[in-house]
């Protein structure tokens, strides 16, 4: 049957995988969105895999949460990405230089 | 087995997609490899019993979150050339340290959690639909408020964010100036001299 590490290791994989993404994009801001989507999936993942072995319902209500801070986030990073559109005419992570950071 | 079987493959579709979301060059595939992966998770979340849980992924996230995606990708007119310039560049060093942190963390949560099987259905004979909505409405319910506060936060800061006034120059009513209206307002009444009619006679 399916083990506690399989579970594991696929989340780890996907936070892997979108870690890796946000560094490989210097480009686009949409993309770094998505891979902070991709990531919060693998935590979730992880979250439900706990939750089940633990035999326990926790791990969804934390899941359940999650869902709603992801969503309310990704409502807000995508305001934030018009906004900065229709102010600097592209989303170019190499043009945002106001802060001097 | 079956769920093995079943396992691996959505494994393998959420992996592959994870992988064309980070590496597409043209962001409107990104998104639909990004719905992709969501719903092969989803599968994946069904296997851990987690019903609910995975059809608000795909109802809410496939359904909402990445149709704004979707909608705000095709509303940037974004240069697609131009886009990618600096990718090739980069990919090195973040694909080795990804790599490097799969590697590390399988091999801590690989061997010492080998024994740990499947657990068998959940003991009470309820699903955990029940479960979850006895947990979030009992125990949970003030974070459950919460999240609700959140969501109408992230509302107000969206629409608040994106709405634009509209022009000074364009005529619009104002109801409240209109009811206040008063007779003297509008009707002045002049007192005039009156003067004999001249010309023609």
């Amino acid at each position: 049957m399916i083990t506690l590490s399989d579970y594991l290791i696929f989340g780890v994989i996907l936070f892997g995988l979108s870690l890796a993404g946000i560094i490989i994009n210097r480009k686009n801001l949409i993309v770094l969105l998505m891979s902070i989507e991709l990531m919060l999936l693998a935590i979730n993942t992880n979250f439900l895999a706990f939750g089940h072995f633990a035999h326990s319902i926790m791990g969804q209500v934390m899941v359940f949460f999650v869902l709603t801070v992801a969503a309310a986030e990704a409502a807000i990073g995508l305001a934030i990405l018009v906004v900065l559109f229709r102010n600097k005419r592209s989303i170019d992570i190499q043009h945002l230089t106001e802060l001097k950071g | 087995m079956m769920v093995r079987i079943l396992f691996y493959c959505f494994a393998a579709l959420a992996i592959t997609a994870a992988t064309a979301v980070i590496t597409s060059r043209h962001p409107v595939r990104a998104v639909l490899s990004l719905v992709v992966a969501f719903i092969a998770t989803a599968g994946i979340w069904l296997t851990l019993q987690a019903e609910f849980l995975a059809l608000i992924l795909i109802v809410v996230y496939v359904g909402a979150v990445m149709v704004l995606f979707l909608f705000v990708v095709m509303m940037l007119d974004i240069q697609v050339e131009a886009r990618r310039a600096g990718f090739v560049k980069f990919w090195i060093l973040p694909t080795l340290c990804g790599i490097a942190l799969i590697l590390l963390l399988a091999s801590v949560l690989g061997p010492h959690l080998q024994g740990t099987q499947m657990a068998a259905n959940l003991p009470d004979p309820h699903s955990s639909l029940s479960a979850l909505g006895m947990a979030l409405f009992s125990d949970y319910i003030y974070p459950f408020e919460l999240a609700a506060v959140v969501l109408l936060a992230a509302m107000i800061a969206a629409i608040g964010l994106t709405h634009r006034p509209r022009a000074r120059t364009v005529r619009t009513q104002n109801p409240s100036e209109q009811v206040k209206v008063q007779p003297h307002d509008r009707l002045r009444i002049v007192k005039m001299p009156t003067s004999k009619k001249e010309g023609i006679a």
